[in-house]
């Protein structure tokens, strides 16, 4: 990594033309379309982006229309970090042969559905192969496109239409799939959380993910409006609470070594700044069948698990 | 005009295609080994080992893996080399159809193996014909020196502008991809003067401009996107003429590749061996018909009008060329290494048999299943073929359509 | 369909997109519009980096904040996220 630390002020950032440009066909108050448009805020010269299928793909690309002007490939759902794969090797070997002389940035994106169950194993083995890439998760929690199913990527409690909040079963059982400390555990350089609420922290570890000379690994959270029912207008504040519920802290791990983000630190500072989950819980719909007499205490355990893993965050970030 | 100097190694079919993707100097290769294709990875893992090749060499996690990687380095500008074998290329069965619709002239070996279950390793062709319609050109060669020469030939044929389409090399399983042969070589120069640097076609991007198809960020373009109802349908319709131009382009490089090595396969498509005056006519793909000339030499001897058609280029399928070499027949035989199950008889009797439907005058067309699962033919088995044709065109008496050959009944 | 659509013939190969979503407007979604007061807005761009539609952006001669309502879907994210209140949400009395 370079130790050049990447400067920005907001007005920078404002006057870099997009280069996910307006005219998609997200939802209003799609999450992961201000990541989109984030991620590329971040870019730091020439790019080529490859993408899974799923929502940011299909709103993005509807021929004759495209959202992306930058390079950009889709091939299918399982394999964006295969993707990557190649477009690195060509960039590689043509570097090699001197048909090419700069440097190309590659980024793969995929959706939850794309990166904790289908595209897990594309992912896993190019992070493997230690090709120079980064590969950012857009969590929006479910397989939003095809109509709100459950992936490995949607929390306990929630009900989707896979999950859904039944007379016996109260939404998703299972936990969400541990996806970043999967990643960490291949050894890479740099694998980091964020959320597009906190926008500095979010496109500074877009850049840092770049600068890496080998695979990197953002994990972005980003509501849906339509699969979480919640309040198109308040998806960035639910990206807030999730923080400040320590549902979804930020931090980054450079070489392993696990730092809290800022956003995260201020809590850990200050513990009575930690939210109950229940204020990030309601108002979304997936979760209204919790705050029934029958299912409270799956809000209460899932307090538990949250105070567990913070805990367990909190003391890995010291040990470092 | 035969190559001056020439040169003769002993290689395996594996070893003859991965010395050929040498030589074509290719950008990448992404490959996952199975058997029987392995050498092939291997011995490209030497070359690179070795620093004979400038290659980047990507060992994906998968087949899936290694056909995405090559397809997504083919729209990166890269030349680009994969090869796989049955459950190995049934595992890629969703990307070749997003290799073909991408345009991508990703060239690929198909060491031709059975597909499970039960769990078989050996030679047939149920792997690449149950991927017949996935929008690549297929071609079947005869022995170790066609795959050489096959593969070389591949990348002037997928490449071209007007075809851009993905190409596959089938070498039967273990018969040519594990049996040693004398296999003459071109100059490394030689092949990579024959196959020019990689050309691309143009295409219109959302800048409004007339660009090289390749993803570049000096001329960004978006490659993959969702077409619905309005536009999916001219897309299969565009992929179609690629085939219909991959027809003449498969001739012309049969032809110029003749040129240089003195070698040529046919007329690229079929491969006519005493045809002129046959009767009785047997097609096949793939290695059984170097056995199958033996026997047209030793009917032929014995005064029968035996002959054999090769068919070299199965898609785009030579429906002229296949109706013009069979309308005088008085019996045909077409050999299937794979099935079909539910349908009437293997992949290349129904190509066949419809491609004769609309001839004025057509030749009863019977069917043999045989060789499946790597089952041994001999020489005596497939004299039967012959024998049965005689008695067809003698009585005109087809008798059972599809038959199988060299199973317990 | 209708009948601006290309023939295969006219279209390039692979389904390279030739227009860009810039030529689609997504501005008549809306029911709701963001309008801002001026008097209250701070400059701090929140709106801008926010907004999913690229629909806000921050003029540099002015230092002012404009809003491109031919892509503005009307979520109010804006609205909700502005730290200085200076946006609320009016229903849209745009044209088409």
């Amino acid at each position: 990594m370079t130790t050049q630390e990447w400067k920005f002020t907001s007005k920078d950032i404002a006057v870099k033309p997009d280069l996910f440009l307006s005219g998609h066909r997200a939802c209003a108050g799609c999450g992961p379309a201000t990541v989109m448009r984030l991620i590329m805020k971040a870019t730091r010269g020439p790019t080529i982006v490859t993408q899974a299928t799923g929502c940011m793909e299909v709103v993005s690309s509807i021929y004759p229309y495209t959202s992306w002007n930058v390079p950009w490939l889709h091939t299918a759902f399982e394999n964006a970090a295969a993707n990557a794969a190649g477009i690195e090797a060509a960039i590689k070997a043509m570097q090699r042969k001197g048909k090419l002389k700069e440097h190309i940035d590659v980024i793969a994106i995929a959706g939850d559905g794309g990166t904790f169950d289908i595209g897990l194993q594309s992912l896993s083995g190019a992070v493997e192969r230690g090709h120079d890439f980064l590969f950012v998760l857009y969590d929006n929690e479910g397989y939003m496109n095809t109509g709100i199913q459950r992936s490995g990527g949607t929390p306990s409690g929630a009900a989707t239409t896979t999950t859904p909040a039944g007379s016996v079963i109260p939404g998703k059982l299972e936990r969400k799939k541990p996806i970043t400390e999967i990643m960490l555990a291949h050894g890479m350089e740099y694998v980091a959380t964020a959320t597009p609420y906190y926008w500095k922290d979010m496109i500074t570890k877009v850049r840092k993910g770049l600068e890496v000379d080998g695979p990197a690994f953002l994990h972005v959270f980003a509501p849906c409006p339509r699969g979480w029912r919640s309040d198109q207008a308040k998806t960035m504040e639910y990206t807030k609470l999730a923080v400040e519920t320590c549902i979804f802290p930020v931090w980054e791990a450079v070489n392993g070594k696990k730092q809290l983000s800022t956003p995260s630190k201020v809590i850990a500072l200050a513990p009575q700044k930690k939210k109950p989950i229940k204020d990030y819980f309601k108002g979304q719909g997936r979760f209204r069948h919790l705050f029934t007499p029958k299912n409270i205490h799956v809000i209460d355990e899932l307090q538990r698990l949250t105070d567990e893993n913070w805990k367990k965050l909190l003391q890995n970030c010291e040990s470092k | 005009m035969a190559q001056q100097n020439k040169k003769t190694l002993a290689f395996n079919g594996d070893e003859a295609v991965a010395f050929a993707v040498k030589q074509c100097n290719v950008d990448v290769v992404a490959a996952y080994p199975i058997t029987p294709q392995t050498i092939i990875v291997e011995r490209f893992s030497e070359y690179v080992a070795n620093g004979e090749v400038q290659t980047q060499f990507v060992c994906t996690e998968s087949e899936h893996s290694a056909i995405t990687a090559s397809l997504s380095a083919s729209t990166t500008g890269a030349r680009t080399f994969t090869a796989s074998a049955s459950a190995g290329l049934a595992l890629m069965h969703e990307m070749l159809f997003v290799t073909s619709g991408s345009r991508a002239p990703v060239v690929m070996a198909i060491a031709n193996r059975a597909l499970s279950a039960p769990l078989n390793i050996h030679g047939d062709h149920s792997d690449s014909m149950a991927q017949r319609d996935s929008g690549w050109i297929q071609l079947y060669v005869e022995n170790a020196q066609e795959a050489y020469d096959s593969i070389i030939q591949a990348y002037k044929i997928a490449e071209s502008c007007d075809v851009s389409l993905p190409i596959m090399v089938g070498l039967d399983g273990f018969t040519l991809s594990h049996s040693l042969e004398n296999v003459d070589i071109l100059s490394d120069e030689a092949v990579t003067d024959f196959i020019g640097e990689r050309q691309l076609p143009q295409v219109l991007t959302h800048e409004g401009k007339s660009v090289p198809f390749k993803l570049d960020p000096k001329n960004p373009m978006t490659m993959g996107p969702v077409a619905f109802q309005n536009y999916y349908f001219e897309f299969k319709r565009q992929q179609e003429e690629g085939m219909k131009n991959a027809l003449k382009r498969i001739q012309e490089v049969n032809s110029e590749f003749a040129k240089i090595s003195g070698r040529c396969y046919g007329n690229g498509l079929i491969d006519k061996y005493k045809l002129e005056d046959a009767e009785v006519i047997v097609v096949c793909a793939g290695s059984t018909s170097g056995t199958l000339k033996v026997i047209v030499d030793e009917l032929r001897a014995c005064g029968v009008k035996a002959g054999l058609l090769r068919l070299r280029t199965f898609r785009p399928l030579p429906v002229e060329d296949l109706k013009n070499a069979l309308k005088n027949a008085k019996a045909v035989a077409v050999m299937d290494k794979s099935m079909s199950f539910g349908g009437f008889g293997g992949a290349i009797f129904h190509e066949v048999r419809h491609s004769l439907y609309d001839s004025p005058v057509h030749p009863p067309v019977i069917n043999y299943i045989y060789g499946l699962g790597g089952r041994d033919y001999s020489p005596s088995e497939l004299r039967i073929v012959f024998d049965d044709l005689a008695e067809i065109a003698k009585t005109g008496d087809t008798g059972k359509q599809v038959r199988y050959l060299g199973l317990r009944e | 369909m209708s009948s601006k659509d290309k023939t295969w013939k006219e279209i390039s190969i692979a389904g390279v997109c030739p227009k860009s979503s810039e030529s689609f407007k997504t501005g008549d979604w809306k029911t709701y519009m963001p309008i801002l007061d001026t008097e209250k807005c701070i400059v701090c761009l929140t709106c801008v980096m926010l907004c999913p539609d690229g629909a806000i952006n921050w003029i540099p001669d002015t230092n002012k904040i404009s809003f491109d309502y031919t892509f503005c879907k009307g979520c109010g994210i804006c609205a909700n996220e502005c730290p200085a209140k200076a946006l609320t949400m009016k229903i849209d009395n745009t044209e088409g």
